[in-house]
């Protein structure tokens, strides 16, 4: 795909891309919201001037410092997809297997009913596609979507609120529990340009509540597309909300996703995010622990190789007292691949009694792969344990050796070593169903990777 | 069994063997003993292939073929065992997972059917009790948190497991204390027998009262300075290493 090249260095002024790229996202929703809730379009519209006026963000921007866009610039892309032709065969198994009958799916940030199964859900629950409650006028969701469509976060999620139309959509009303996890498929097409789309998912968690989201994204072609995804949780006091992530994009895709979540007093967030996928991603947790006692359990796990380019950014705001965060992200790299973990942890001055742990730790499997970590700890109370730390390295010739010694083949031992690295990230998946698909794709992986 | 001919070997550029010659025969248990960095170690991990030690000179047979030639997990299916001194941690790898790949590794090379799930736990099992080693210890990762005794019972279990032709244990009595080093010494003569040969490396005499040789070597300067039967090791241990110092700067 030779339109995928990136042009080159960054360009060296900053600011909006030029050209068609822009044109075809002019034409986008925000010039015109028929049908649609009054708000909506001059929310857009305030949003694509503000993404006007910051453009694409290059590396002088301190956020994405370690992740170049500047190729994305210089594509052209299909703003307005036709809808694909997406056969149900065509579409990969679920993630839990049978077990979980679930599933909604997207086809180029679109929501799909002809391919999605979504049972009767417990006591009120619902799952539904942003359009539908849009157009449905559903308050909650109106009222999280205006607040965080006013939120400042960046350029990427100011392009995401211009075009603000489809995505998922789960309310989960308070004191109940989803028993099953509730699996979202995204999928995307690819096509004569790269198709554009840019889901905004909403998950809404009532006090008391529990729920698990498993979103699985893939790319049903070889080609590229750009996937500019923004979730908005709001978990409600006590609720627990597990968001489980496998993103397993085209290998030419550009993935950007941005999760936005406050926690109200003694709820719990746990994400982990599995990354194999994607030419460029960038998966950005901000979360908010807005209430005494919130907490949440960030954990990554990533295989990339060739030129992939692979950055997990997080930022965890302790704003109450006695919240808790903790986060682990272990990466193996190959090839010319990137890796980028940028973590900042937020101490508020009343915020006392607060826990906040990172660690990024990174195995090189070539002298060409790389990663580049940056923690940044703002702690402003006095009674606070917070801590932060990284390594990157080979794997450990002595283990290796000792594997061999008794006989284990050089090959094998060496996949048997990145599984036991991966799985002290993949051990912290709270969900017993998901261990061993995550682990055949470590498997998967190792067997298919280029031989040096 | 296993016949070293004029072996020299090199670390970092530095020479540590000079010209070793060491024949072991079908059955027999041999003792390598010798002061601190008279090559006992050295020798360990040249014949087990570690990298980063050089032979440059000599050669090693085992059961007639050239073992320098060998990777090191080829030289596990031939039939090599290297208990070592200093046990490996491998965090996120249980003893189970470990013990299968290797057992079905060297299985494998051999052009041996793979054991399955069922009769590999079996014997597993069976053999961490004739060690006296809980099912619990089989769950955890290989050595992590284990302590010096359960480490060395580990490589034994290891040993049992895979059934070498030779192996060599290396300072397999250091960190242990009396009771443990009974027990290590107990699980490896159940696995002495004619078809399996042994070379036990020690820098102290008390391990050859429990392992009881049929041959003492003396490696000093990096060679043989001195053979004999058992009766050498109780020599040594009165008259410790001094009258070799000599010979080692010979």
């Amino acid at each position: 795909m030779a339109r995928l090249a990136p042009i080159g260095e960054p360009a060296g002024v900053s600011g909006p891309p030029a050209g068609d790229w822009l044109t075809g996202w002019r034409s986008g929703p925000a010039a015109g919201a028929a049908g649609l809730p009054g708000w909506l379009g001059p929310a857009r519209a305030g949003a694509a001037e503000r993404f006007a006026a910051q453009g694409l963000p290059d590396r002088r921007v301190e956020d994405w410092r370690y992740t170049n866009l500047s190729h994305l610039a210089g594509l052209e892309l299909d703003w307005t997809p036709a809808p694909a032709d997406v056969a149900k065969e065509s579409l990969p198994a679920l993630v839990f297997g049978r077990d979980a009958d679930c599933r909604l799916v997207l086809v180029n940030g679109q929501v799909k009913p002809a391919l999605s199964t979504v049972p009767v859900l417990p006591e009120g629950t619902l799952l539904i596609s942003l359009a539908d409650a849009l157009a449905a006028g559903r308050p909650g969701v109106a009222d999280l979507l205006k607040r965080r469509v006013a939120s400042d976060c960046g350029p990427l999620k100011a392009l995401n609120d211009s075009w603000l139309e489809d995505g998922y959509v789960l309310i989960v009303p308070d004191g109940v529990t989803v028993g099953m996890p509730i699996e979202i498929l995204s999928v995307g097409t690819g096509g004569a340009l790269p198709p554009a789309y840019q889901p905004r998912n909403l998950i809404l968690a009532g006090a008391g509540s529990r729920v698990t989201v498993v979103e699985h994204h893939v790319g049903l072609c070889i080609g590229g597309y750009f996937a500019n995804l923004v979730t908005d949780v709001a978990a409600g006091p006590d609720a627990i909300v597990r968001h489980c992530k496998v993103q397993d994009e085209s290998r030419e895709a550009i993935h950007v996703a941005l999760l936005n979540a406050a926690l109200d007093r003694g709820a719990m967030f746990d994400s982990f995010c599995f990354t194999l996928g994607g030419r460029v991603s960038r998966n950005e947790l901000r979360v908010s622990l807005d209430g005494p006692g919130a907490n949440c359990r960030m954990n990554g796990a990533y295989l990339v190789g060739g030129h992939q380019h692979c950055d997990h950014t997080t930022a965890v705001d302790h704003a109450a007292p006695e919240t808790h965060s903790d986060q682990l992200y272990k990466g193996v790299l190959d090839g010319r691949a990137r890796g980028v973990f940028q973590g900042k942890v937020t101490v508020r001055q009343d915020a006392q009694k607060v826990e906040g742990h990172q660690m990024s730790r990174a195995l090189l499997l070539s002298e060409t792969a790389e990663v580049n970590t940056k923690p940044e700890l703002f702690i402003h109370a006095d009674d606070v344990q917070c801590s932060h730390g990284a390594t990157a390295g080979d794997l450990d010739a002595g283990a290796l050796f000792y594997l061999r010694s008794r006989g284990v083949p050089e090959a094998q031992a060496r996949q048997l070593l990145v599984e036991a690295f991966l799985n002290e990230a993949i051990d912290a998946v709270a969900l017993a169903g998901m261990r061993l698909p995550l682990e055949r794709n470590v498997a998967r992986w190792m067997a298919e990777r280029p031989k040096s | 069994m296993l016949e070293i001919e004029n072996l020299h070997a090199t670390v970092d550029g530095r020479a540590i063997l000079k010209g070793l010659d060491l024949a072991v025969a079908p059955g027999e248990v041999h003792a390598l003993m010798g002061p601190n960095g008279s090559g006992k170690s050295t020798l360990s991990y040249v014949l087990s292939g570690r990298e980063g030690y050089e032979v440059t000179a000599g050669s090693v047979r085992f059961r007639g073929a050239d073992l320098l030639t060998l990777e090191p997990e080829e030289r596990a299916a031939a039939g090599l065992f290297l208990a070592f001194q200093y046990p490996v941690e491998i965090s996120g790898v249980t003893n189970m997972t470990f013990l299968k790949h290797a057992l079905n590794g060297v299985r494998v090379q051999r052009g041996e059917e793979e054991l399955d799930a069922m009769q590999f736990l079996k014997l597993v099992r069976q053999k961490a009790k004739a060690l006296g080693m809980s099912d619990d210890m089989l769950k955890r990762a290989v050595n992590v948190g284990f302590s010096g005794g359960e480490k060395k019972r580990n490589e034994i279990l290891q040993m049992a497991v895979l059934e070498p032709r030779f192996a060599v244990l290396d300072e397999t009595d250091s960190g242990l204390d009396i009771d443990a080093m009974k027990i290590v010494a107990d699980g490896v003569n159940a696995l002495r027998g004619p078809e399996r040969s042994m070379l036990v490396i020690t820098h102290y005499q008390r391990l050859l009262d429990y392992i009881v040789p049929d041959r003492v070597h003396v490696l000093a300067g990096g060679r043989i300075a001195q053979s004999g039967g058992k009766e050498l090791a109780l020599q040594l241990e009165d008259e410790g290493y001094a009258a070799f110092a000599g010979k080692a700067a010979a």
